[in-house]
Order: C-alpha cells, then sequence, then structure tokens
C-alpha cells in the first residue's frame, strides 16, 4: 500500500479541516499552504502520524513576493518520507513586517542550520531557534540580501536596457 | 549553542581552563575554507564551534539575473571535486521545467559521466583520509586516474574541474573517438588501481586503528541532522536518489548500494570504496548500452529542443530559423514557462536539490540549491564531542566537505 497523493491530503483535511489550503500537484509533487500559526502542528502531525511519517526534512527555504500585500514572505519545507517514498512540499506565509514562524528544529536538527540561513538572507524570525544568528554573511549586514528590493546591480548604470537583456 | 571558551577545568586537571584552538579558516587540514573552534582539555575535544560563509558567492541571487544556460557555470562551483552531477542536475531541472524529452543516448552518456564524477569524487574523498591518517601513497597513486577522468572532461567539453559540461537537452557535441577510448583505457585499468588502493588501506592495521570508531553517527541521528549520501549510507540507512527517485534513466541499470552500519570513518570509506565498484559496473553497463545502439539512434546527442539547444553553427549561417533560434538564445530572449520544480539527483556527498520557481520571465524567480554539504556540516559538533584532537582532522576529511558546497 503506498502512500499516494489522495490520501496524504485526505488525512490532512481529516485533522487540519479548511486550515490547510492551495492544494497543489505541480509536476506530481503535493505542495500545499498552512496558516503560520500552524506550521508547527502541521509538521508534528506529518511527523508522527504512523501512516504519513514524513520525518526526513530534505529543504528548508524562503521566497519573496513584494506584490502580495499581507503575505509577502513564504517560507518553504520540502519534506521526504523515506519508507513510502514520497515528497510534499509545504508552504507558510507571513507578513514582511512581522515574519515570526515558529522554528522546526525540535523536529529536525537539520533546521537548525537551514533556518539561519533563511534568517540570514530573508530575514525570517524563527521563533525558539536555539541560535539564530547570521551564517554566510557577516554579522555586522543590516539588511537581507535575497528580498527583492535589493537589485543585483547598480541601478544608476544607463549604459545597459534592461528591456532587452534579462529581467 | 554557541561555545564558550575558556571553559573552567576541575579541580586536579594539569590545566585550570580549556584550550582555544581554531582549525582553520586557512589550515592544511581542513582542505577548504572554513572554521571550526575547538575547545580543548588537554588533546580532548570538549566542544566545538563551525563557522562557514568564507567563500559565499551569492549564486542564488546571481541566478535571479541569468537565463537558465547562464546558471550551468554556477553550479560548477558547488561541489567542485563532481561538477559534471551538479552541471547535469541542473540540465534535468529544466529539462523537468521546459518538458524537454531527452533520448536514451543522451541519458546514457550522462550517465557515463555523473558516475565517472562520482569515482573522481570519491577517490579524492578517501585518498584523503588516508593522507590525514599518515598514509600519503594512495594519494598520489589514485592522483593518476583523477586525471585521466579529467582528461576525459576535456575531450566532452573542453574543461577540467568546472566544467560548464552539456546544455539543456544534451551534450553541445557528440562524444568524440578518443573520448571513448579514453572511457575505455579507464574501464580496463582502474579496477586494478581501486583493488591495490583497497589492498593499502582497508585492512592495514594503522588505518584501522585510527578509523574505526572515530566519529560515528547511528542511522536516527543521521536522519534527523538531514545526512544523504554515502555519510548516510555509511550508518546504514539506503537512500539513495539513484533509486528512490530515478533520473536519466537510472532505473534501466541494475547496481548495488553499498551500507554500513555504525557510521564511523572506516564505514564512510568503505562505502565509498563500495560505490567506486558499483559506479564502474554502471559506467560498463552505460557503455555497452551505447555500443549496441543502431541506426539513426546511435548519433544522437541532444534532444529536439530549438528553443533552448543552441543549433548546429553551418546551419545558423545558412538557415534563417536556425539564426533566429541562435540569437534568441545567446541573448538570453527566450521566456521560461511559469512552474515550480523540484529535482534532485545524488551528487557525491548526497542529494543535490535545485528548487527552481519561474513566474515565466526570461530568468528564474527564484532558484535554491540543497546543498548536501551544507546540511550534514552541523552535525560536526556532535560527531567530535569527546574525541580527540587528531579524530577532528579525519572525521571533516572523511565526511567530504567541500567549501564551495557550503557555501553557495
Amino acid at each position: 500500500m503506498a502512500l499516494t497523493n489522495e490520501t496524504i491530503k485526505e488525512r490532512l483535511i481529516a485533522k487540519f479541516g479548511d486550515q490547510l489550503s492551495h492544494f497543489e500537484e505541480p509536476y506530481g509533487l503535493l505542495t500545499f499552504e498552512a496558516p503560520k500559526e500552524a506550521n508547527l502542528k502541521v509538521m508534528q502531525f506529518l511527523f508522527d502520524d504512523e501512516e504519513l511519517r514524513f520525518q526526513f526534512l530534505t529543504d528548508l527555504t524562503a521566497v519573496h513576493y513584494p506584490d502580495q500585500a499581507g503575505r509577502e514572505l513564504a517560507v518553504v519545507y520540502h519534506l521526504h518520507n523515506l519508507t513510502d517514498n514520497i515528497r510534499l512540499r509545504l508552504k507558510v506565509f507571513t507578513a514582511i513586517d512581522q515574519p515570526d514562524i515558529f522554528t522546526a528544529t525540535q523536529l529536525y536538527s537539520s533546521a537548525n542550520w537551514m533556518e539561519r540561513e533563511t534568517y540570514d538572507f530573508f530575514g525570517i524570525n524563527f521563533v525558539g531557534h536555539p541560535n539564530l544568528k547570521r551564517i554566510l554573511n557577516v554579522d555586522e549586514m543590516e539588511y537581507f540580501p535575497l528580498r527583492k528590493e535589493f537589485p543585483l546591480e547598480d541601478q544608476t548604470r544607463i549604459d545597459k536596457d534592461d528591456a532587452m537583456f534579462g529581467r | 549553542m554557541s561555545v564558550e571558551h575558556h571553559v573552567k577545568l576541575p579541580e586536579g586537571s594539569i590545566e585550570k581552563t580549556t584550550t582555544t584552538l581554531n582549525l582553520g579558516p586557512t589550515h592544511p587540514a581542513t582542505h577548504g575554507v572554513f572554521q571550526n573552534i575547538l575547545e580543548l582539555d588537554g588533546e580532548r575535544i570538549v566542544s566545538a564551534e563551525q563557522t562557514v560563509g568564507y567563500i559565499h558567492r551569492a549564486f542564488e541571487k546571481l541566478a535571479e539575473r541569468r537565463p537558465l544556460y547562464q546558471i550551468t557555470t554556477l553550479t560548477d562551483r558547488l561541489n567542485y571535486c563532481s561538477s559534471p552531477i551538479n552541471n547535469m542536475g541542473w540540465h534535468l531541472t529544466c529539462e523537468k521545467l521546459l518538458g524537454v524529452k531527452t533520448p536514451k543516448r543522451v541519458d546514457y552518456l550522462r550517465i557515463i559521466i555523473m558516475e565517472l564524477a562520482r569515482i573522481s569524487d570519491h577517490l579524492i574523498c578517501n585518498s584523503v583520509v588516508g593522507v590525514d591518517s599518515g598514509a600519503f601513497t594512495g594519494f598520489l597513486y589514485v592522483m593518476q586516474y583523477r586525471e585521466l577522468i579529467y582528461e576525459i572532461y576535456e575531450e566532452i567539453c573542453g574543461s577540467r574541474l568546472t566544467t560548464n559540461m552539456g546544455r539543456i537537452g544534451g551534450f553541445e557535441r557528440n562524444f568524440t573517438n578518443a573520448a571513448f577510448e579514453k572511457i575505455e583505457k579507464f574501464l580496463a585499468e582502474y579496477p586494478g588501481v581501486l583493488k591495490e588502493f583497497e589492498n593499502l588501506f582497508t585492512r592495514n592495521r594503522i588505518f584501522m586503528e585510527r578509523t574505526i570508531g572515530a566519529g560515528p553517527i547511528s542511522g536516527e541521528r543521521a536522519l534527523n541532522y538531514g545526512f544523504t549520501g554515502p555519510n548516510l549510507r555509511a550508518a546504514g540507512v539506503d537512500y539513495d536518489v539513484r533509486v528512490h527517485t530515478p533520473y536519466s534513466s537510472y532505473e534501466d541499470f541494475q547496481f548495488e548500494i553499498p551500507v554500513g552500519s555504525t557510521g564511523d570513518c572506516y564505514d564512510r570509506f568503505l562505502v565509498r570504496n563500495g560505490e567506486m565498484w558499483q559506479s564502474l559496473n554502471i559506467i560498463n553497463q552505460a557503455y555497452r548500452k551505447i555500443q549496441d545502439m543502431k541506426g539513426a539512434e546511435a548519433d544522437v546527442y541532444h534532444a529536439d529542443a530549438p528553443a533552448y539547444y543552441l543549433p548546429e553553427k553551418k546551419d545558423v549561417y545558412t538557415k534563417m530559423e536556425a539564426l533566429i533560434w541562435h540569437f534568441k538564445i545567446v541573448m538570453g530572449e527566450t521566456e521560461i514557462p511559469p512552474g515550480e520544480v523540484y529535482q534532485s539527483v545524488e551528487g557525491g556527498n548526497g542529494e543535490v536539490g535545485y528548487y527552481l520557481i519561474s513566474d515565466g520571465g526570461r530568468t528564474p524567480y527564484r532558484l535554491h540549491f540543497r546543498r548536501p554539504c551544507f546540511i550534514y556540516y552541523q552535525a560536526y559538533s556532535e560527531l567530535t564531542k569527546g574525541a580527540m584532537l587528531s579524530d577532528a582532522v579525519i572525521v571533516m576529511s572523511s565526511l567530504n566537505l567541500i567549501a564551495g558546497e557550503m557555501d553557495a
């Protein structure tokens, strides 16, 4: 009895009801959204449930959508059930002026540095993280460089026409 | 969790406080630019704190302004001991997003290259474990064969370390006869060398005493720490992306996954050696499959994807359509479809993942690399707690920490 996306979805909805939304399957990978208050509860359920057993955190990162007012930052978790070999993607959105999200370090030791990296680049405040400080950038940095308001190239340059080249 | 320095030692100790020792950022034993701050009681490690980020190059930010084919050069510089695997992983990610279907021959050629890269990655790691335990000979001995692998790369793509190999849809040109001859030479000669390399180490008393029991980790802890690749398999968990989520037609091949049990340096060494044998086996199978191909199938080296794969130069000069595609690709004017893709490959150190979000522009909206080294290096302080200083060095080399992969 291999676990399928449908059964995962059914079990999650049975447990959390309409708290979870935006169920999708881009390229076969079950993707859904959880409210930021419930991210840890959902992950704990995915971790502990006898059938689901998503006990491997593959990846944790964030995305910045400056145009979505009130939900500018998305934290994206890729979880993997190694027993049934199925993956899922969990997204949690938060407002940029209060980017507090519960840490997953109690569940996964691997989340420690991944959350530090996400904090370093996006400024997400992982509540309850044991050592939330910058990891790849210098400690004195005052901004979060992967946010979209920081353009890659010097915006005062006039010799390059962006309409023709790249973004 | 940050380390307290100069911790008071109990009454009766020779020293009053612990000694702080900086292992790195530039130290011959780190084999890369990263730092370990060790607190030592005599020669015993009380605690360790790792610092990374010395060669952070903002690849994820850079990628947001580059068309897909220009990002291949960024992936080279992640794990630079096995760049072709990263290149192929990136092409696979793009192909998944764009819906490009590659011919079987391309898949098999890619597998040959990826397995060669795995061998060159593992043989560097294992011979460096030897160097750090005092045996230099093995390192020099296998280096000849890394050179041969690099010559094969050179025949295929023209460069050696940062390869930028292949294109979306296939390879930039067909493999030459010289490349196939060198692959044959490698297949004929390397088994003997690997056997002798194993003879030097596997039952070597000094090597065993140095590595058995050094830096062990249980399967459960390893999973919780996000270990993948040989380091996870050494702890007894048989997770391999090639088998669990086959890509590039790995499902057509018969091979075994070597596993260990204790997760210590010795098991990691044995797993990597075992994997080299399996890689040789896979290359043999792939090479035979390619030789057996007949007719048009036997010459194909790229998919039919004119919007992303550069046309041949002679067509660019003579055909209008080819000229248009050439111009559009080189100027980065092709829009990529919107979508969200996660693709992973089994790299030298574990699951190398690419999380690509496209909003339909010419460049990715967001690209994130899952770098296995970065994720498992955080276990280092747990692995070395209570160990000797000399163990710290050997644990570091047997984890195969590559600074380029940690910092991205």
